[in-house]
């Protein structure tokens, strides 16, 4: 194993994990504020609420915890995996870091408050920590994305001869990605663990249809969730347009498209068979890629051989990645539909046989889905760590042995997740 | 004097920067001392020396911990230069630090809500506790190498010397190591201190919610455990600052020459030692308000003594705070956010502080 592909490596495996528990720690404090509001709104007297937000609190103070000390590996890792493009990048990422670094003081701060001052400030105080605590965990998510969005679209730097002459971070902050990016991120965290924890309560539900528990809990994991799911292809739409315009070899790479053509088709499944060029055993949707790439039925969609072999990034893996992510999401998104359609007719999610278990089997739709997207947007960016001004293999460290620390994290990581699943299995089975 | 004359936007930033790390070294720094004396925790007592420990971590030490995020996105944005060559010569030590930072959270969380009791809890204890030991190590370690200036010299022979003389000979050497020490003593010192405090001020001792006489008396106790600890902590760290005194002369004389020497250097010294002396005396007397005020000043003078004497330089001999310096477009940006979030953070932290000043453990299910 090469030194960088061991860096790239023990960085993906670091986000890989990181990312989990940053989406849960994004929506995980909408859920408790939602049930300790209901357990408000009923004068206190449904304490099957109060329950929820307390049981909610406590899965989220561990998750909250490994998410925290996973983001700060990362924080350093920049520098040990990547001095290159933090020597060349730091002056204008760090502005979003910095501003990141707050939302996450506060995020920390309130957590604190809230998981442990129960009775000891007013319910209102109790109540305005929580909602502190989502709101400042969208706010770090929306800055970190902004560093990832520059790294797709680099706007805000002027450079003569390789090297930067003129910068403007806050350019580099509201680069073309931004919006698109933070968008599906949040969405991407309420959807994901929303329907995770939906899912979850619904299998609970499978057992014992008449917990009250369970009932009101999946009642708001679908609030929170399902909306997100279903808007989530809408944003992904939004996304994909401007990777059209900014990292064309991503969407050729992405949608498995060799050849340059109009009214390029839209290929679901299939392999890219990079020798041949050409994707096999897809099928084919005539002008669907034109359509929803540029919403022109005839645009010409450039293929990877428009390029230079040399700036590719791995076609299989990214196809297939997407491939992976838009069948989970539309999944999701459907059967968040058909809970809607289960709401407004009035019926009962917990009588709902067939839906409890679609929900049951969507459970860990979202975060596979995550990880794929991730792999998409990661690995489309390769050869590049700054889209098309630096090349990731000059940002690599010169220490070698790389392989070491890779599997030395590999194995941290893996024995975390193993402890944190038995964990919340453990305290998912005290509600049985 | 030169000092003030010199001072611009770099130098306020990296004045920040030091800030932040103090602050991590104050309060996250205590929650590790706190580790070392769970594992230390001896006596009758020894459950309620651990329950305490636990109850004063547990509602801060994630936000303690920012700090330390704090310090290194202003080095990588204000200093890119510095950060990526700690990056490159002082791999492992971070990445061990790391590891230690990673097994310290989520033990303690693990054992906070996993497993119960028996051995597994044990076991998160045991690794809760060796993380509180590694990483106060691996971080004065990590400080005590930048003060040698061999980071500067080992980054100019990457790629043509051997492996260990660039990445590991630097860091893996006395004077380094007895900066480690010297950080372990200095957090474990700070941890007695404050635990003596809570376990005096705590309206009810976890655990012994029982008659309010009893109660009272076995605080007293509790307090007195911590009281010993710290006695004892600020000997330990006496010696520990003497042994990377003596051993410095040789490993960075220059730095060593600067807190002999310098004209700032006696008046930091004067006040260490007013702390220092203010401190066993306050703990002697159980005056631990007044010794916790004392132990948070001769802390913070000796990070600033290292700070003074690296000065100007970020990495000694090679890389000064100016010529690490990002544009000042970068700097000015980085000074009104920081403003902009003090605005939010210290009434935050107040808050947080006020909320669980001497605290039980309100978290119940």
């Amino acid at each position: 194993m090469t030194n960088l592909l061991a860096a790239r490596t023990q960085m993906a495996l670091s986000l890989g994990f990181h990312i989990i528990f940053a989406e849960i720690g994004i929506a995980m404090p909408v859920l408790m504020v939602l049930a300790e509001w209901r357990w408000r709104r009923s004068g206190g007297l449904d304490d099957e609420y109060l329950q929820l937000a307390k049981r909610w609190a406590k899965g989220s103070a561990i998750l909250f915890a490994v998410g925290a000390v996973s983001g700060t590996v990362l924080s350093f890792e920049l520098g040990l995996l990547w001095p290159g493009f933090m020597q060349f990048a730091g002056p204008i990422v760090g502005m979003p870091f910095s501003l990141e670094g707050f939302a996450f003081f506060t995020e920390a701060i309130f957590l604190g408050v809230y998981l442990y001052a129960w009775g000891r400030i007013s319910p209102t105080a109790h109540l305005a920590a929580g909602v502190i605590v989502a709101v400042s965990g969208a706010a770090s998510a929306v800055f970190v994305v902004m560093v990832n969005a520059w790294m797709n679209s680099p706007t805000g730097l002027l450079m003569s001869g390789g090297r930067i002459t003129h910068i403007d971070p806050i350019a580099g902050m509201l680069n073309p990605s931004t919006l698109q990016q933070a968008l599906h991120m949040l969405l991407a965290s309420y959807a994901a663990t929303g329907l995770a924890v939906a899912g979850i309560h619904a299998a609970m539900l499978l057992r014992r249809r008449d917990a009250m528990f369970h009932r009101h809990a999946l009642g708001l994991a679908l609030l929170v969730g399902a909306p997100a799911a279903v808007l989530q292809p809408l944003s992904g739409d939004l996304s994909a347009r401007t990777v059209a315009v900014w990292q064309p070899v991503k969407l050729a790479a992405l949608e498995g498209q060799f050849d340059t053509e109009q009214g390029a088709p839209l290929r679901i499944g299939g392999w890219p068979d990079v020798a041949a060029r050409q994707t096999k055993y897809a099928l084919e949707i005539p002008h669907g890629l034109s359509l929803l790439a540029f919403h022109d039925w005839n645009a010409e969609v450039r293929g990877l051989m428009a390029f230079d072999p040399n700036d590719w990034p791995p076609v299989a893996p990214v196809h297939v990645g997407f491939q992976i992510m838009v069948a989970l999401g539309t999944l999701m998104a459907l059967v968040s539909l058909w809970a809607g359609w289960v709401a407004l007719r009035g019926r009962r999610f917990a009588e709902h046989t067939a839906l409890l278990r679609a929900l049951a089997i969507v459970t860990p739709f979202g975060f596979i889905a995550t990880e794929a997207g991730w792999t998409v947007t990661e690995v489309g960016r390769q050869p590049w760590v700054v889209q098309g001004i630096l090349r990731t293999s000059d940002a690599v460290t010169p220490m070698p042995g790389l392989v070491v620390p890779m599997i030395v994290f590999a194995l941290l990581y893996v024995g975390l997740s193993a402890i944190v699943g038995a964990t919340i299995a453990g305290l998912v089975r005290e509600t049985r | 004097m030169g000092l003030i004359a010199s001072i611009g936007m770099p130098e306020i930033v990296a004045g920040i920067m030091v800030l932040a790390l103090n602050a991590y070294v104050l309060m996250g720094g205590a929650d590790f001392g706190g580790g070392v004396w769970d594992l230390l925790a001896l006596g009758p007592r020894r459950e309620a020396q651990r329950a305490l420990i636990a109850s004063s971590i547990a509602p801060v030490w994630e936000a303690n911990h920012v700090w330390l995020i704090v310090s290194v996105v202003m080095l990588f944005t204000a200093f890119p230069v510095a950060f990526s060559t700690l990056g490159i010569v002082l791999h492992i030590p971070i990445s061990i630090m790391l590891i230690g930072i990673v097994l310290r959270g989520s033990a303690f969380v693990f054992r906070s809500y996993g497993a119960g009791v028996g051995p597994a809890r044990r076991r998160w204890s045991l690794a809760f506790a060796g993380a509180s030991i590694l990483t106060p190590l691996t971080l004065g370690i990590i400080i005590g190498t930048i003060a040698t200036g061999d980071v500067g010299s080992a980054a100019g022979e990457v790629g043509a010397e051997s492996f260990a003389r660039v990445f590991v000979w630097p860091w893996l050497a006395p004077f380094p190591i007895a900066v480690g020490c010297f950080a372990l003593a200095l957090f474990a010192f700070l941890a007695a201190v404050y635990l003596a405090v809570d376990a005096a001020t705590a309206p009810n001792t976890p655990g012994h919610e029982t008659v309010d006489d009893d109660s009272a008396r076995t605080r007293a106790e509790l307090a007195d455990d911590f009281r010993r600890r710290a006695l004892i902590m600020a000997a330990l760290v006496f010696v520990a600052a003497a042994v990377a005194l003596a051993l410095s002369r040789a490993a960075a004389p220059r730095l060593s020459a600067r807190v002999a020497g310098a004209p700032w250097s006696v008046a930091l010294h004067v006040c260490t030692a007013i702390a220092a002396i203010t401190a066993i005396v306050a703990l002697w007397r159980r005056r631990y308000r007044a010794a916790r005020l004392a132990a948070i000043v001769q802390v913070s003078c000796i990070l600033w003594g290292w700070a003074f004497a690296q000065y100007p330089f970020i990495i000694p001999m090679t890389l000064t705070i100016r010529q690490a310096s990002a544009p000042a477009v970068t700097l000015t940006l980085l000074l009104c956010g920081l403003a902009a979030g003090a605005v939010i953070l210290i009434p935050s932290l107040r808050y947080l502080l006020r909320t669980f000043h001497g605290a039980d453990d309100s978290m119940t299910s």
